[in-house]
């Protein structure tokens, strides 16, 4: 039985983080302050703390990553962190090869480099989602297609790219420059300013034999492991957020006197700010529980996969609470665009399309429970 | 010892011992279930008391075994998962005892320690009156010592489970004539069988009768059958309350599980799995179940040091009893109109009756040992510090 007790390092490492993105947070201010905010990010080290220390790493792993995911979340900082840690990292640790792992993890531990994940849309890894297509051009690879919505699609220097290989190989992960020729990149409007997406077009984008990065054959499974544990880092991500909107909540309505009495007295704001706390908790539980059991090497690639679905059920579904009720409680103010309420609102709206919807993923689980022989 | 080998310990008795004259007792009692085979399941208590698994964290002092939490929780997720029965003295083992230890002079840990340990005596709570359920404090039952010191009783108590089955109750009475709130109260511990007292049963929906009114009428107990000081008497009670959240937590989880099995191998066999409403609601049940065992091992495992506020300790009675009752609901769902036939008492009928107990017995949950409405008092309160009303 794993513990889910933090100790000491991790307890000081998750308040060094709060402390820091409380005086950097950045979803408020101008997008050039996003460099600087990443700088120091990777100054800290932060950048790798999933990463093997043969690839340059800190060697820690799932739950130190939950914790500053559950941070970030809670901040809103708007960073590579999820693009280049969570998501490119994860593939690379997960669905590369030895030489390629040691070849690219380093710059993205350090941090020097920021990158993207290009899946299937809402970052789905089944091959049959894929919508990017690669074919043998001499030695090297062409790819072609188009990724509707690229996160950090405008920002990020490289991308490691999951593609169908055309003549039944299977599929192939390959990294590809963001500046790399017949590749156009199309920024987007998105609804949430923290999480910027383009719209990317391979229109016959040439690439040599090392940019294709996998063992074949080995390329599917290790991207739905690496898909199981970014979801599992998103709901640490969605935790924060749920938290902040709480806080952000019981702050608020300790203040706001009607009837000669704060708004916090009443029964009915108290009852529904206790039931934002119940779904904290409980998905905050399971969050802990999981990272701990993937930092012990216990789970198998089905179980993994379920119990990430149940932390990100769970997750997805506090945090769209909360953020609805921190609006409601909020009264006018929380429809503003001043108050940070809406901020969360879009995030967990954002957040509930990717990576698997809750549907989705219910229904992966009634496969499980219900459909065995 | 090593957790696999004393796991495999226990598997190994329950095996040998749940057999025989008690096979019937598999998965039958506990809340719900109350009215199955009272007798031979108190001859199970000492069956297991003689085996050793009574008291298992209690200090050896006090006749226990003094075994890690690990232990003890492995101990009760192979009970379970063996099918052991609703334990009947649960009330005595891991409510009474655990204060007498704290709490309870020496004399009173000679006298009723060992009845617990050994499966003699069993115990009743006697806290809830008509005039204080959520509002416990308005307690109203008196009690006062003769001229020879033995105290006596006066009053009601209600929704007293297992009184009919057990042999003494501990009481919280108003000892201070005058007092208000949780000044003037003490507790008390009350032999059952006596003149004084009248036990009537409490017929609940579900038809069974698990809980009672008992009555004090000049009720008496001897002068040194108090825990604490007279007046000291709501400390007592809320130190009690604090170990209804032990480790017995993990064992409710294996039972739920079992639940969710049945609901499942329910599912299938009636053809609602290929419901895909039923689909998603029941890949929630396993989802809720998962976030009760991880916040059940985050409260039995997290550091203590950091915080005061046990979050994960506060929403745990919440978020377990809205979780039952809302798989009772599935599960009559997934039984379709077969669920409107009373399930018999026959082997075949297990699964039916233990979903059905749970659908109708599950209303229970949310209202014992504090409603919905005061777990949402108490967490805004005391875990998000949102002022009283």
């Amino acid at each position: 039985m794993s513990s889910l007790a933090l100790n000491d390092e991790q307890r000081a490492l998750r308040e060094t983080v709060a402390d820091f993105l409380a005086g950097h947070g950045n979803a408020r201010k101008e997008a050039d302050s996003d460099a600087g905010l990443w700088r120091s990010i990777a100054e800290l080290g932060w950048a790798a703390v999933q990463v093997p220390e043969e690839f340059g790493g800190l060697g820690l792993g799932a739950v130190e990553l939950a914790l500053l995911m559950e941070e970030m979340g809670r901040s809103l900082a708007r960073t590579p962190f999820f693009a280049t840690v969570v998501l490119a990292q994860g593939a690379l640790l997960h669905a590369a090869g030895e030489a390629a792992r040691q070849r690219c993890l380093p710059a993205l531990a350090e941090g020097t480099r920021s990158a993207t994940l290009i899946l299937g849309p809402g970052l789905d890894a089944r091959a049959g989602s894929l919508t990017l297509h690669a074919r043998r051009d001499g030695e090297g690879w062409r790819l072609e297609g188009e990724s509707a919505q690229v996160l950090d699609g405008s920002s990020a220097e490289l991308a490691y790219v999951a593609a169908r290989v055309e003549g039944g190989d299977g599929v192939a992960l390959f990294e590809v420059p963001a500046d790399a020729a017949g590749l156009q990149r199309t920024a987007l409007e998105v609804w949430d300013l923290t999480r910027p997406q383009a719209h990317w077009r391979f229109a016959g984008v040439s690439l040599d034999a090392a940019a294709r990065l996998d063992v074949p054959g080995s390329a599917a499974a290790g991207l739905a492991r690496a898909q199981a544990l970014a979801m599992l880092q998103l709901a640490a991500e969605q935790v924060g957020g749920a938290a902040q909107c709480l806080a952000l909540t019981t702050a608020y309505t300790a203040e706001r006197v009607q009837f000669g009495r704060a708004v916090a007295s009443f029964q009915a704001v108290k009852h529904r700010c206790a039931e934002m706390m119940v779904r904290i908790e409980t998905a905050r539980s399971v969050v802990r529980g999981v990272a701990a059991r993937v930092a012990a090497a216990s789970l198998d690639d089905a179980a993994l996969a379920a119990e990430a679905a149940a932390a990100r059920v769970l997750a997805t579904e506090a945090y769209r609470y909360c953020a609805q009720e921190a609006i409601q409680l909020h009264g006018g103010v929380g429809f503003t665009w001043e108050y940070d309420p809406q901020m969360h609102f879009k995030r967990a709206q954002w957040a509930s399309q990717w990576l698997g919807t809750p549907r989705l993923l219910r229904e992966a689980l009634a496969a499980q429970l219900l459909d065995a022989a | 010892m090593d957790e696999s080998t004393f796991r495999k310990e226990v598997a190994d008795w329950m095996a040998a011992r749940l057999s025989g004259r008690f096979a019937c007792l598999k998965h039958r009692g506990g809340p719900g279930d109350e009215e199955a085979w009272p007798a031979l399941r108190k001859e199970w208590e000492q069956e297991m008391a003689a085996g050793g698994w009574v008291g298992l964290g209690w200090p050896q002092a006090h006749g226990g075994r003094d075994l890690p939490l690990a232990l003890q929780l492995a101990f009760h997720e192979e009970y379970v998962r063996a099918g052991g029965p609703g334990r009947i003295g649960h009330i005595g083992e891991t409510l009474l005892a655990p204060t007498l230890i704290a709490l309870g002079t020496p004399e009173l840990q000679r006298r009723f320690l060992p009845g617990i340990r050994e499966g003699r005596e069993y115990w009743a709570q006697g806290y809830s009156e008509p005039g204080a359920g959520s509002d416990l404090a308005a307690i109203t039952t008196r009690c006062w010592q003769d001229e020879d010191g033995n105290w006596r009783l006066q009053g009601q108590k209600v929704w007293t489970s297992l009184a009919h089955e057990s042999d003494w109750i501990f009481v919280l009475a108003r000892s201070t004539p005058g007092s208000a709130g949780r000044e003037g109260l003490s507790f008390l511990l009350v032999p059952l069988d006596q003149p004084g007292i009248e036990i009537h049963p409490i017929r609940q929906m579900t038809g069974e009768a698990e809980f009672n009114s008992v009555f004090f009428d000049g009720a008496v107990t001897d002068a040194d059958c108090i825990v604490g000081k007279p007046g000291e008497g709501w400390k007592v009670a809320m130190a009690l309350l604090g170990f209804e959240r032990g480790v017995s937590t993990l064992g409710q989880q294996m039972h739920f599980s079992h639940e969710l099995q049945l609901l499942i191998d329910a599912a299938r066999a009636n053809g609602a799995a290929r419901d895909p409403v039923i689909r998603q609601r029941i890949a929630d049940a396993w989802i809720g179940l998962r976030g009760l065992r991880d916040n059940g091992l985050r409260m039995l495992e997290e550091d203590t040091g950091s915080t005061t506020v046990r979050p994960e300790a506060l929403i745990y009675k919440y978020a377990w009893s809205n979780w039952h009752r809302a798989l009772g609901e599935l599960a009559m769902d997934v039984i379709g109109v077969a669920g409107d036939v009373r399930a018999g008492e026959d082997a075949g009928s297990d699964a039916l009756r233990r979903l059905q107990q749970v659908f109708f017995f599950s209303r229970a949950d949310t209202i014992y040992a504090g409603t919905n409405e005061i777990q949402l008092n108490i967490i805004a309160e005391r875990g998000l510090g949102m002022p009283r009303g």
